[in-house]
């Protein structure tokens, strides 16, 4: 029902459009540094871990570019980092919509004539369609970036050795693979946050409750849907 | 004009409103009074839609409110301005911005149009030049008056205030009574204001409702209200010190 509400036509696309460039900042802009920095380190972590790993000398050193790129790529950037933002961007959204709601604010909206299912979730949901693969984009390269510099530095291989193992075997699939989950990871976050937020009752203490709630029921949902996207298209 | 018929409301096993009608007029200041908890503030809810309600009909300008399809409830809440009793401004915008909106979602004026527009409205409730302000830094009279300018941007032909000046100073909550009945008088809109403040009953009830046990109890305006012989209103009038010493003047 709420949904069908978000996606109903908008009253007036010059203020949807607005809401969207404000939201795609607020969700996606704001998230870089924190995303930036995970992803930096888990780069580096995933490299230095795989080096202290890997002690049969059969096993050419580039696996390890090779390794942290598959990481990456397949798992850390689409799942692990969208569960962070399930962290960041769903409490966010849960908790401002539901200070809307305890506070008269979403009233106010009603009474006006507007659609406040659709004013403010629609652009949320839009925003974060737009702006997350951007930004698992950026995280994907800071990972490779954060592993090259931290296993070289480390002396776990050689630059070329590492730059070398990251182009072994690429097939770009994985990448439509990665963006489809982004996708839908977005869309969970952003949807689930906003309906709890959304059906907020009572006072502060409830924001708090829906805030967490927002944050466990995408997290929970975001690692279901990984798996079965996993299981369509890596399953063969 | 706004006519309630009947309209009855119950939360759980507790009916909260039982069988209440009656008549807003346009240009005058409507009153719907009583103690807290006997249901006022729920029948303001159920008039503009925010509850849903049991039986009963209300009739904008002779419009069915609660039977009328989705789109056409939008297009009456297009012309109805609401003052909430905590103000309800949206936090993330500035006042203009808050004004604006209204304009923005409804209005194809130009942007100088829109502007004029907010500073007239500001202007209106005494806030010109606090166009950059957010919510937060406001007072609580301030949001209030702020909250009043954003219900008239559009122009409303019905106004509803939720407890315009509870948790106001007594200089304050006059101030913005006048804003009210000058802004009722003026553009000839049908106000409704809940209540149980008893100085903006005697300042501005034209048209006064009082509700007990969420029932109609007494109908009348702010000279009859001095003079009630019934019961349960007289007890409500005159529970405060100062109301009481006007009951003595008044019969001496």
């Amino acid at each position: 029902m709420l949904m069908m509400r978000v996606f109903k036509r908008p009253q007036k696309w010059s203020v949807y459009y607005k809401q969207i460039i404000f939201e795609i900042d607020n969700i996606g802009i704001s998230s870089l540094p924190i995303v930036a920095i995970i992803s930096i380190f888990m780069g580096g972590i995933i490299t230095i871990q795989s080096a202290f790993s890997i002690s049969n000398p059969l096993l050419p050193l580039y696996v390890l570019g090779f390794t942290a790129r598959e990481s990456i790529i397949l798992e850390f950037s689409p799942t692990i980092v969208c569960l962070i933002l399930a962290g960041k961007v769903g409490s966010n959204i849960a908790s401002e919509i539901g200070a809307m709601r305890i506070t008269e604010q979403i009233d106010a909206l009603e009474i006006m004539g507007i659609n406040s299912a659709g004013y403010l979730i629609f652009p949320k949901i839009i925003a974060a369609i737009i702006i997350f693969p951007f930004l698992i984009a950026i995280s994907m390269f800071l990972g490779i970036l954060g592993g090259y510099v931290m296993g070289v530095s480390a002396g776990a291989c050689s630059s070329y050795q590492y730059v070398y193992g990251i182009q072994t075997y690429f097939e770009p699939n994985k990448l439509y693979y990665s963006f489809t989950k982004v996708v839908v990871f977005a869309f969970i976050i952003t949807s689930i946050s906003s309906y709890f937020g959304y059906n907020t009752s009572g006072g502060a203490l409830e924001v708090g409750k829906s805030s967490t709630k927002a944050v466990v029921y995408s997290s929970v949902l975001i690692l279901l849907f990984g798996l079965i996207l996993t299981n369509i298209f890596l399953n063969h | 004009m706004i006519e309630i018929k009947n309209i009855n409301k119950t939360f759980g096993d507790r009916q909260i409103v039982k069988d209440v009608s009656f008549k807003f007029f346009p240009s005058q200041t409507n009153l719907v009074i009583g103690e807290s908890g006997c249901g006022k503030t729920t029948i303001l809810k159920l008039m503009v839609g925010l509850h849903q309600l049991d039986s009963g009909s209300v009739l904008f300008d002779g419009l069915d409110f609660p039977k009328l399809n989705q789109d056409d409830q939008q297009d009456v809440r297009k012309k109805i301005g609401m003052l909430f009793q905590g103000g309800a401004l949206f936090d993330s915008q500035t006042l203009e911005e808050n004004v604006r909106f209204p304009l923005d979602m409804f209005t194809d004026l130009s942007i100088k149009e829109k502007l004029d527009r907010v500073n007239f409205c500001l202007q209106r409730v005494q806030l010109e030049g606090k166009n950059g302000l957010y919510p937060a830094e406001l007072s609580g009279g301030m949001k209030k008056r702020a909250a009043l300018a954003r219900a008239i941007a559009n122009n409303p032909r019905y106004l509803f205030c939720d407890e315009p000046n509870s948790g106001l100073d007594p200089k304050t909550a006059i101030v913005i009574d006048e804003l009210i009945k000058d802004i009722t008088h003026e553009y000839n809109i049908t106000t409704i204001i809940v209540s149980h403040d008893m100085n903006s009953v005697i300042e501005i009830g034209d048209n006064i409702l009082f509700i007990h046990k969420g029932e109609n109890w007494w109908t009348g305006n702010k000279s009859e209200i001095l003079h009630t012989t019934n019961k349960e209103l007289f007890n409500f009038v005159f529970a405060g010190e100062f109301m009481k010493s006007v009951f003595k003047v008044q019969n001496k």
